[in-house]
């Protein structure tokens, strides 16, 4: 299912004034894989998503996304590669003057000269396959619960049909019910969609419900492999990670 | 131009009719598929078949249109099927008909007379609403002064002193400096017009009484209405947001006492202060305007003050100042209490913290001046 790699990062620094946070990260994502993201707290998950959708510029290395290099990128160019990716931030960042339809509608109207009715009907739909109920079209955010809250900011990400979708910490805050059911909604898309997906995480269960490689954070670098050959890996952090008393919980089988 | 040809025609097979879609049915090409599938003519056909063979990329508003179409057909009551679908593609078009709902009812209209007695109505309703949310509020601090009054030491004297650098001596520049602006210009228009009836002299009545009783007070209030009252509804509306004010109320700590009585006091003490200040910097911009135009000296406009203003001009204004500082920290402290949610909701509660602090301060401004014309001072 994985084909060519749709980001690629190569020798990624980021620095913060004196604090490094990555040293010569290496990461590919390929077309139509679930690509998780992990790390201990400060690790500097978020920044490489926000480095990768360009919200933060590195202090060196080189970032491709649809195998352009995003530092060589015109305005035009790189509007064009955003169309091509949708986010959905920890907090869901939904605009808060704006209904979940019209929240949904704002990339549609940024990006494509749509009839005002067909819009609606993709709002509507867009949200209802994000699993919320119709009459949450017409609320505003702040009536929504959290769990709400996640599937129109997804719903508002996968407004332009993009081939990759980003996912910062998409369970955090969930209970663990709303968070499976949030991990099969994920996981339902992607292959309804052929999303790529890249997903940074805290969540053990998420890992093994839909990730098919993971990256680990670890000593300023990205370890990748699959969660199996994670497993295996010898770093410390890495082997109490995958064996800690809450992976022994979150393994299919639960007996590893 | 791109015609919807390019993307659907439809063929008459016997008594059916068979609809070849070709092309990529992508958001891109939306809007010409969107009137194309809606514009396409399907008469009373025994059976329809639609067939996907020519599609080439597919993504779910293009699948969102063709299952439109299927939905539109099978309505007619004409029996609709797909033909040679991608697995890909047929996993989008059943997927996309799961969620097909019902359009969302259109919202209600209503005529314009009606909208606005709507209005009107829930404006005085909620007017009512807030005058009775304050009139407890008040009853609350009131208790709650009371309460600290019986037992001193709960009062946070650290607070208490902070905010009233905040209030007090942090605002010293700005009020003195517009009060002074305001006593220039005030002498200024008021020597102008007096001397068309040679009563230039007045300006220095004018300018006492006007700013002794009125305008140092009411411009004061209104300063600290936009810089305090608006900072204590942010900062208690924060509180709100980051759930501090709840845990403050789990420890067992009373936000009323905590939050509302030190910055309520801070303002009742600064106002007096910041009055009288306002007050000399007032008159001082009005001194320094007659001396420049009347060819009057400084002692002179002095001794006419003294002579032509009563003393209790200027105790009318002061009296005003606590009454102002009081109401205004109570409206701050309210709004921010009143924050619920989101930080969009800080920003409101701040901004009707300071519209109805300035709107309270000039009614009960009014108030006063017709107590104080009954009562002759």
């Amino acid at each position: 299912m994985a084909g060519e790699p749709v980001i690629s990062i190569r020798g990624l620094r980021t620095q913060f004034g004196r604090t490094v946070i990555h040293d010569g990260v290496d990461l590919d994502v390929l077309a139509g894989e679930v690509m998780g993201i992990v790390g201990a707290s400060g690790t500097g998950k978020s920044v490489l998503m926000r480095a990768i959708i360009g919200l933060l510029t590195p202090t060196a290395g080189t970032i491709s996304l649809f195998g352009a290099d995003t530092a060589a990128m015109s305005r035009r160019e790189r509007n064009a590669a955003e169309r091509r990716y949708g986010v959905l931030f920890q907090a869901s960042a939904l605009f808060s003057s704006l209904t979940v339809a019209q929240n949904v509608m704002v990339p549609l109207k940024e990006h494509t000269d749509i009839s005002p009715s067909l819009m609606a009907e993709i709002a509507s739909y867009k949200i209802a396959m994000s699993g919320l109920p119709h009459d949450a079209c017409a609320k505003y955010p702040s009536e929504l619960s959290g769990g709400m809250r996640k599937r129109a900011g997804l719903a508002r990400a996968l407004a332009l049909d993009p081939e990759i979708l980003f996912l910062d910490e998409p369970t955090a805050g969930l209970d663990p019910i709303g968070a499976a059911d949030f991990d099969n909604l994920i996981g339902d898309l992607q292959s309804t969609l052929g999303l790529t997906v890249v997903m940074v995480t805290h969540d053990l269960d998420s890992l093994y419900a839909i990730c098919d490689r993971v990256a680990v954070l670890v000593d300023k670098h990205a370890t990748i492999g699959t969660i199996e050959t994670l497993a295996e890996n010898r770093h410390p952090w890495i082997h109490d990670y995958f064996h800690g008393p809450r992976s022994r919980a979150a393994t299919p089988s639960g007996d590893t | 131009m791109t015609a919807a040809s390019d993307w659907m025609t439809t063929k008459r097979t016997g008594d059916g009719l068979e609809i070849l879609l070709s092309g990529d049915w992508t958001i891109d090409h939306a809007n010409v598929l969107d009137a194309g599938t809606a514009a396409l003519h399907i008469d009373t056909a025994a059976a329809c078949t639609i067939d996907a063979a020519g599609i080439g990329r597919m993504d779910t508003v293009g699948a969102w249109l063709i299952d439109r179409l299927h939905r539109r057909i099978s309505a007619l009551g004409v029996d609709t099927g797909f033909r040679d679908v991608r697995p890909a593609h047929d996993v989008l078009l059943r997927r996309l008909d799961a969620v097909a709902d019902d359009p969302a009812p259109e919202p209600a209209r209503y005529s314009a007379l009606s909208v606005i007695a709507e209005r009107t109505g829930r404006a005085t309703i909620d007017a009512l609403a807030e005058a009775k949310d304050l009139l407890n509020f008040l009853g609350l601090a009131t208790v709650t002064a009371a309460r600290t009054l019986v037992q001193p030491r709960r009062f946070r004297a650290t607070a208490f002193v902070y905010h009233l650098e905040q209030v007090g001596l942090n605002a010293l520049p700005i009020v003195g400096l517009l009060s002074f602006l305001i006593g220039v210009v005030l002498a200024y228009q008021g020597a102008d017009q007096l001397r068309r009836f040679g009563a230039e002299i007045f300006t220095v009545n004018l300018l006492g009484i006007s700013i002794l009783r009125e305008m140092a007070i009411l411009l004061t209030a209104i300063i600290v209405a936009g810089r305090s009252g608006s900072a204590f509804a942010a900062q208690i509306g924060t509180m709100q947001v980051n759930e501090e004010v709840d845990a403050m109320r789990t420890i067992g700590l009373d936000p009323m006492e905590v939050l509302v009585l030190p910055r309520t006091f801070a303002l009742l003490v600064a106002m007096p202060l910041l009055a009288v200040y306002a007050d000399l910097m007032g008159l001082a911009g009005g001194a320094l305007m007659s001396v420049a135009t009347l060819d009057i000296t400084f002692t002179q406009f002095t001794e006419r003050l003294k002579d032509v203003v009563p003393i209790w001009a200027f105790w009318v204004g002061l009296i005003k100042a606590p009454v102002f500082g009081f109401v205004i920290a109570l409206v701050g402290c309210r709004e921010g209490l009143k924050v619920r949610g989101s930080a969009d909701s800080v920003g409101r509660q701040t901004t009707r913290a300071v519209v109805i602090g300035i709107f309270l301060v000039i009614i009960i401004d009014a108030v006063f001046s017709i107590f104080f014309s009954t009562v002759g001072v």
